[in-house]
């Protein structure tokens, strides 16, 4: 099925946009070419340039009298692109949430407050609708105000919300400042929450505070917006077989990597008919997961997002993201969670330092004792990353607190 | 015998090493008035240990910890050695027929003497031995 929803998409596109004809014209490419599912390696990749580039509408498929919407991104990383959608993109879309939102036990009788922003941004409409689509009752209440937010929670009986996980934590803040306990005084018991990077510690730290599942949702508004989450199972988000194609690559080569193998998500939305997207390069790192899920589902499961591609170090030729370490350094007792990354060039080989904080409950007097820990660090981070690693341990507090790649990694390397 | 009173309370602070972490420490001391009766400094990649024996090891260690060192107490033990040659290998022999390891040690020499500061594996035992075997403990109280 999924082939010959490719087969179909590519013939269209091959036909109908001039964009993607050029595009295959010089990869070389002909529809004919498309003999079976695994053919889809052939095919030109997109990319977010893509969008940018034919700004607003050039690489449209369908004329403006056969859209019903544009959606529009808020363009941080550039210029904004724009999304338009038929009435069967907005079907599609609309039926892959309200798949993922009945794997997440939701239905009819549920109250589900959708505070994502509504607007120019996907998350809220395309939340909105899955959700009335499996019967539940939609509350609209968008982002801010967030002690009405918390009334109208009590009041209506909102029994899931949809939101940022920053904002369920500020949330839930807002809710002890009121004297409102999520557990006892709401029927609040599951969250669906993205549109930003989160961690399974955050996770943690969400369901045991508030009592409530937190559930990982993904998507981008070029794929048409959030579309996928985890299962009741919590292990990966399943991507609908007969929407979506997904497939990891190796972000320098271009090459397919097997299942289980760490590279950049890409993925051809099968069924859209005003904005293509085909082997689209989204940027995000991960991992997929052909095996049946304890769901039942056999719909393919894709990990949490490990990272972005822009943040990747290629040590020794490995790709190493900052997030692995910060993960690894999570399971480590005896040294703190921030840390630096020093990349320098030692000889012709790639030498990697992490700078880790020595908690005070660990410190002993015995350079044996610390020279332990710190071998006990870079054994774990080698296990993590496959790449030999120095770690230097350094005092607590002593490291930048900084987010973002820019002061966590120092390369040193003049290539 | 009261061992207990030979055991004596060694600062230890942990410290990159670079420039400038050794004055920090000692600046942040002398602020306080605490006078440093002996010390030394052992070092590995990219970090050292500061041991210090100090007149008021509680007040260091405040101190210190405020400033956001990593601090912590050990407990080590001060013997007499005679300032002379072989001095040391009477303490050291003495220990070694016990078998009790030494983990570190360092040494001063002023003016009542010279003086081992041992950190050991089995503290109360090198007590009973080294008092057994006619050598001189120094009483924590000496120091603080």
């Amino acid at each position: 099925m999924q082939y010959k929803l490719l087969k179909g998409l590519v013939y269209r596109l091959y036909s109908f946009s001039p964009f993607y004809h050029d595009r295959m014209k010089e990869q070389n490419v002909h529809p004919d070419d498309i003999r079976e599912l695994a053919d889809v390696k052939l095919l030109p990749f997109m990319f977010k340039r893509d969008l940018r580039d034919n700004y607003p509408d050039k690489i449209f498929t369908a004329t403006q009298d056969e859209l019903v919407r544009y959606h529009v991104s808020s363009g941080t990383t550039g210029k904004p692109t724009v999304v338009g959608y038929t009435q069967n993109d907005l079907d599609n879309w609309t039926t892959s949430l309200a798949r993922a939102l009945t794997s997440l036990g939701l239905g009819r009788g549920d109250v589900i407050q959708v505070s994502y922003g509504y607007g120019l941004f996907t998350g809220g409409l395309g939340l909105h609708y899955g959700a009335e689509r499996i019967g539940a009752t939609v509350i609209p209440t968008s982002v801010g105000n967030t002690e009405r937010q918390i009334e109208l929670m009590q009041d209506l009986g909102t029994t899931a919300i949809a939101c940022t996980p920053s904002y369920l934590l500020h949330l839930g803040e807002v809710a002890e400042k009121m004297g409102v306990d999520i557990r006892k005084d709401t029927r609040l018991r599951t969250s669906i929450l993205g549109a930003e990077p989160w961690t399974e510690r955050m996770r943690n730290r969400i369901e045991d505070w508030l009592g409530i599942k937190a559930y990982d949702i993904y998507g981008t508004s070029e794929l048409s917006g959030p579309m996928f989450t985890e299962c009741t199972e919590q292990k990966g988000f399943h991507v609908w077989s007969d929407l979506a194609l997904v497939e990891i690559i190796d972000p320098k080569t271009g090459e397919q990597l097997a299942p289980g193998e760490s590279g950049e998500l890409t993925i051809t939305i099968l069924q859209k008919e005003a904005l293509p997207m085909i082997r689209y390069r989204i940027g995000d790192i991960t991992r997929v997961n052909e095996e049946p899920c304890n769901c039942g589902r056999t719909h393919p499961r894709v990990d949490r997002i490990q990272g972005r591609v822009d943040d990747m170090l290629i040590i020794r030729g490995i790709n190493v993201f900052p997030s692995q370490v910060e993960y690894a350094l999570m399971a480590i007792p005896e040294v703190g969670q921030h840390f630096q990354i020093v990349v320098d060039r030692k000889g012709a080989l790639d030498d990697m330092l992490v700078r880790v904080e020595l908690n005070k409950e660990s410190f002993s007097d015995k350079i044996t004792d610390l020279m332990h820990i710190s071998g006990k660090v870079e054994h774990k981070l080698r296990n993590a990353l496959n790449v030999n690693v120095n770690v230097e341990l350094v005092e607590p507090g002593s490291l930048p607190r900084y987010e973002g790649k820019s002061k966590k990694v120092v390369d040193r390397r003049s290539l | 015998m009261d061992v207990k009173k030979y055991v004596v309370k060694q600062i230890s602070v942990f410290s990159e090493n670079r420039p400038g972490r050794l004055a920090a420490i000692a600046h942040a001391l002398g602020e306080e008035k605490v006078n440093i009766l002996a010390f030394s400094i052992a070092e590995a990649s990219g970090f050292g240990v500061v041991r210090a024996l100090v007149d008021h090891p509680e007040k260091a260690h405040k101190k210190l910890t405020s400033l956001g060192f990593n601090v912590a107490f050990t407990e080590v033990i001060a013997v007499h050695m005679k300032d002379i040659p072989g001095g040391l290998y009477e303490v050291a022999k003495i220990l070694g027929d016990a078998k009790i390891n030494i983990e570190y040690s360092y040494a001063y020499s002023g003016k009542d003497g010279a003086v081992l500061i041992l950190r050991v594996d089995h503290v109360e035992e090198a007590i009973e031995k080294i008092s057994k075997s006619g050598a001189t403990l120094i009483e924590s109280s000496v120091f603080h």
